[in-house]
């Protein structure tokens, strides 16, 4: 009875209190006034509660009840979630489009996963069978390329005593019964319930030593992202993060990909939304919804919420990497996340520290980030958790608390430049800024699944990125054409590097994805050319001459002419390549004889 | 039977203190009566058990904490709504203020509005000619778009609006309305854009909401939602298409500002509000089209950066909100340049979709690529120059340089009734381009140029 005499002492902003002794818990979820809206502790003090309410707290009044839960915020884990697009704390928002309408009310409440729809069920188990938790009870086919498998809850272990046998279940409906080592019986049924702060248990973590392939250039050559890595994509507005986060996440060669719009625009979600449902997956030519989870807590939703929402990500991207999946999380941005952690702290009257930041802000991303990685699941199976997430620095500013804090819990680190983005040189990754902790680990999977000259030439390009750098700064003050000709090869090919490697056009066919062959031989016969042109140049050739035949345009071409998997065109460019300065040396070297 | 609260309990900036109202809810009206027969208008901001707080619009001037009695409403602030407000003028809450009477109202709604589903949400692609080129061909505007113009005190961000008002073919459409909402702008501001809309014969579809600078500080939280709330209702209720006006949001976060630091919130980036960034976006998200219905609202919010710094806290939250922003530069407007677009950080987000063949011209988008990276070059050549004199810079440096002239001079510039086509705008761009050797447009397929390149 105790729970019913609750009632709201006072209200700021999504800020609820509760004055006395209850015996609600820390980090309960609750119900909060007669809307009902959904709620949680936040702290507990001598004769105060404060509740953080994931909804907007208009005309609430002091005095309405609240009601505890018994349990933390959880995810309901279960088939129907790829595909689904949820809002921050898993409210369906198609169901919810259909009982409310076009605008999100109060205290709206409509079934997570579909409680009707009749799965396929086949049973892994069978009676007498000893299992333990993370186990696979039964597998269906969740959607046309995800083959969903019912894992027994981490908590639980013991015998199956009964099963139901295959056949078509709705998500309720009990397909097992175990019996637990002091006897109790459980029914389990194809959902489960976890709570979104707390990292599913696993065996054991794994080296991330495989790159999370993802088609653009200048990410899989330069800063490649490990499967069951963290990166980070930070950049002002415009610079193109929602654009790189939308590339990987169509193209990379993850299997579930969980997209989190934290707190960005609602039109983006929509677009989002519309196009994956339009094109098809690379690898099984089926829609990519049907390996996509979407989560829209847009700019305006509830704040509190947008701090849940990256918690309910994470915690769906384990459920499916638990059962063997390579899972991929987008998120976009951690730093309306991290904005919506101040905005709490500053209603709850907590100590500011950097820029009104929390102080707890570097613990918080660190718990969020720790929580990828490779790992063993319970079930024996290799899966892994990848996390990209974006950031939007106040006033592009890399030296704010949300990056200086981010960059120390991520290894990969794709700096966004507004200058490359203001000269539409997309994306717009800094070469000179970014860095990936990554490549050595990948060395080995180079050798064997791409070319012995992978990081090598990896490398050249690099320093020939590196040297412009260094030569422009003498450019911008005396002009180009005073440099001598080997330093103006230099400057040639960083000119193709950037213009025909580095620079992908997102919306041609040809260009949008790059497999790591073609990238390979994209840079191998750039090299070539720029090994050609120091030839001639120390040949005493002039550069202009040189770059007179136009193979430079030619090169830069390359990405839009060449189709996406017929490479075979670019050694016939090597071919002309070595022809037409081999041409060019004889004539020198028979003139000067 | 509504309770009245005799005497306050604390005043403290625009916020009153009232004990015993155990009846008030979060974000309610209340009526607040002195003692001399006027009344003025708050709202719940915070509630303690029976210690409530209201926010009072009208400000706190000349109440004490005896001649003063507060009535609560029961309900959050509302606007009466009808299609008889096209055409009127309202006060910064709402109230009618052009001597024609009140409103009879057809609905009534919450000025907060609630958020679009995202799910309910149609993709924006319907492209809006405006008649500059510079929007036109590089930073496309969109139905259902939320655009702003990023200005500096002094520049011309008034009359872009109002030509942009005047020309897009939303116009055209007999369902088209504007709203004007006025937050701490001068009077002449609000006038000019009235003699601009009976210019062009459109008063009858404008609806104005002022609050303008000699008005109550803490009425301008409220008048964005207010104008909002009636393009939410014109748009999805009565399928018109709205353009909404809002000039100027810097006094909008201003007030926002004083108005969180008299609660004693505590303060983030220059003195502004943590939730900032949440509020902005509780206004610009209100733009866009709903699937199956015919209506949109297009935004054109006004900023006046402060001391033309991008990287304040209000332009800089707005960017990461809004889908774009057109830039105006100090330096192109003291050049003479109209409008003075500064067009490199000038950007459409929603153009992608909006633009290209079947919608605009095939070669839009690599005509803009090409532009814009072109255009990026002439900054280069012009910093070379300024140090080693143009005479010195490279064959390519000088024709760089010429393009940039034409460019800004030809393109860019047009005159305040100037309305181009997108026709006549993009052939613009390829004349201009054409002046530079074929070799050095690399953003643009063969073919593309086969066909457009004249040079």
């Amino acid at each position: 009875m105790a729970e019913n005499n609750i009632a709201i002492y006072g209200i700021n902003g999504p800020v609820v209190t509760i004055k006395g002794q209850t015996d609600l818990g820390m980090l309960e979820m609750v119900y909060v006034g007669e809307k009902k809206l959904v709620g949680e502790v936040i702290r507990i003090e001598k004769d105060l509660t404060t509740l953080q309410v994931y909804e907007e707290t208009t005309s609430l009044k002091a005095g309405e009840p609240v009601i505890g839960t018994g349990s933390s915020l959880s995810a309901m884990l279960g088939p129907g979630i790829i595909g689904n697009i949820f809002d921050g704390i898993q409210r369906p928002l198609k169901a919810l489009e259909e009982r409310y309408g076009a605008f999100i009310g109060r205290g709206a409440s409509v079934p997570t996963l579909d409680d009707t729809k009749k799965w396929d069920v086949t049973l892994s188990v069978s009676v007498g069978d000893e299992v333990s938790g993370g186990c696979v009870i039964a597998t269906l086919p969740e959607t046309e390329i995800i083959t969903h498998k019912v894992l027994l809850s981490p908590l639980l272990s013991g015998k199956i005593v009964w099963t139901s046998g295959d056949g078509e279940y709705t998500i309720n409906d009990t397909i097992a019964v175990l019996e637990d080592a002091r006897g109790n019986r459980h029914d389990i049924t194809l959902v489960q319930q976890w709570p979104i702060r707390t990292p599913r248990p696993i065996k054991k973590r794994l080296p991330s030593n495989v790159p999370l392939i993802t088609g653009q250039r200048t990410i899989d050559a330069l800063f490649p992202m490990a499967k069951g890595g963290a990166a980070a994509i930070p950049g002002g507005f415009g610079t193109g993060k929602t654009t790189a986060q939308h590339q990987i996440a169509k193209w990379c060669d993850a299997d579930v990909i969980i997209y989190i719009g934290c707190g960005e625009r609602g039109n983006e979600m929509t677009d989002v939304l519309t196009e994956f449902s339009k094109l098809t997956d690379p690898k099984s030519g089926k829609s990519l919804l049907e390996r996509t989870v979407l989560i829209a807590n847009t700019s305006n939703m509830p704040v509190a919420a947008r701090e849940a929402s990256i918690y309910t990500g994470i915690t769906l991207a384990e459920y499916y990497r638990d059962m063997g999946y390579d899972t991929a999380i987008m998120a976009d941005s951690t730093s309306r996340w991290a904005e919506a952690l101040r905005e709490i702290s500053g209603r709850l009257e907590e100590m500011p520290a950097d820029e009104g930041f929390p102080a707890y802000l570097p613990s918080r991303l660190a718990e969020f980030y720790e929580r990828s990685g490779s790992a063993l699941t319970l079930s024996g199976e290799n899966g892994s958790v990848s996390i990209i997430g974006a950031v939007s620095p106040q006033g592009s500013d890399f030296s704010e608390p949300v990056t200086q804090n981010t960059k120390r819990f991520i290894r990969c680190f794709w700096a966004l430049d507004k200058n490359l983005a203001y000269a539409r040189h997309f994306p717009a990754i800094n070469w000179m800024d970014s860095y990936s902790e990554y490549v050595n680990d990948f060395a080995g999977w180079y050798r064997e699944n791409v070319g012995e000259d992978f990081l090598s030439c990896r490398e050249e390009i690099c320093s020939i990125l590196m040297e412009e750098n260094r030569l422009m700064e003498i450019v911008k003050l005396i002009g180009e054409d005073v440099l001598p000709d080997d330093q103006k090869a230099v400057i040639e090919a960083a000119r193709v590097i950037k213009n025909g490697f580095l620079q992908q056009e997102v919306f041609s066919e040809n260009d949008t994805f790059t497999p790591s062959a073609k990238q390979l031989k994209m840079m191998r016969v750039i090299l070539h050319y720029y090994h050609k042109l120091c030839d001639a140049v120390s040949l005493h050739i002039p550069l202009s001459k040189l770059t007179a035949i136009g193979l430079s345009e030619k090169l830069i071409r390359m990405k839009f002419d060449i189709p996406r998997d017929d490479y075979t065109l670019i050694d016939e460019y090597e071919e002309e390549i070595e022809t037409k300065i081999s041409a060019l040396m004889h004539e020198r070297e028979a003139s000067e004889a | 039977m509504k309770i009245k609260h005799l005497k306050a309990l604390q005043i403290n900036g625009s916020l009153l203190t009232v004990k015993g109202a155990t009846e008030a809810s979060f974000d309610e009206v209340a009526t607040i009566s002195l003692s001399d027969g006027t009344t003025r208008t708050g709202r719940v901001v915070k509630i303690d058990g029976d210690t409530v707080t209201l926010q009072v619009f009208e400000g706190t001037r000349g109440i004490s904490a005896s001649n003063v009695s507060t009535v609560f409403e029961g309900s959050p602030i509302e606007i009466a709504l009808s299609p008889e407000i096209l055409g009127r003028v309202f006060d910064g809450l709402g109230r009618p203020i052009d001597n024609l009477g009140e409103i009879y109202p057809e609905v009534v709604r919450d000025v907060n509005g609630a958020p679009i589903n995202p799910v309910s949400r149609e993709y924006p692609r319907n492209f809006i000619q405006t008649g500059i080129s510079a929007i036109d061909a590089l930073a496309t505007l969109v139905r259902g778009q939320k655009l702003p113009i990023f200005s500096g005190y002094g520049m011309k961000h008034n009359e872009l609006a109002a030509q942009i008002a005047k020309q897009s073919t939303l116009s055209d459409s007999e369902d088209f309305a504007i709203i004007f909402a006025a937050m701490g702008v001068k009077n002449d501001v609000a006038q000019y854009f009235r003699t601009q809309f009976e210019a062009a014969n459109v008063n009858s579809r404008v609806v104005m909401f002022l609050n303008l600078s000699s008005d109550p500080i803490i009425e301008r939280i409220i008048t964005p939602r207010c104008a909002l709330t009636a393009a939410e209702y014109l748009a999805f209720d009565l399928g018109m298409n709205i353009l909404v006006i809002m000039t100027d949001m810097t006094s909008y976060a201003e007030a926002l500002r004083e108005f969180s630091s008299s609660k004693g919130d505590i303060p983030s980036r220059k003195g502004y509000p943590g939730y900032l960034y949440s509020d902005l976006a509780s206004l610009y998200e209100r733009a866009g089209m709903l699937e199956g219905k015919k209506g949109s609202v297009t935004q054109i919010p006004i900023l006046t950066m402060p001391n033309d710094d991008i990287t304040h806290p209000i332009p800089d939250l707005t960017g990461y909100i809004t889908e774009g922003q057109i830039v105006l530069g100090r330096d192109l407007d003291s050049k003479g340049v109209y409008p003075p677009i500064n067009v490199l950080p000038s950007l459409s987000r929603l153009m992608k979709d909006g633009i290209g063949k079947g919608f605009t011209r095939e070669d839009h988008a690599s005509l803009a690529n090409q532009l814009m990276s072109c255009y990026s070059k002439v900054v280069d050549a012009r910093a070379l120059a300024s140090v080693i004199g143009e005479d010195e810079l490279s064959d390519d440096d000088k024709l760089i340089m010429k393009f940039g002239r034409d460019f800004e001079s030809r393109f860019i510039n047009q005159s305040f009734t100037e309305n181009r086509t997108l026709e006549q705008t993009l052939d613009l761009g390829w004349e201009i381009l054409s002046a530079l050797p074929r070799r050095m447009l690399d953003r643009v397929s063969g073919e593309l140029l086969d066909k457009y390149y004249k040079g």
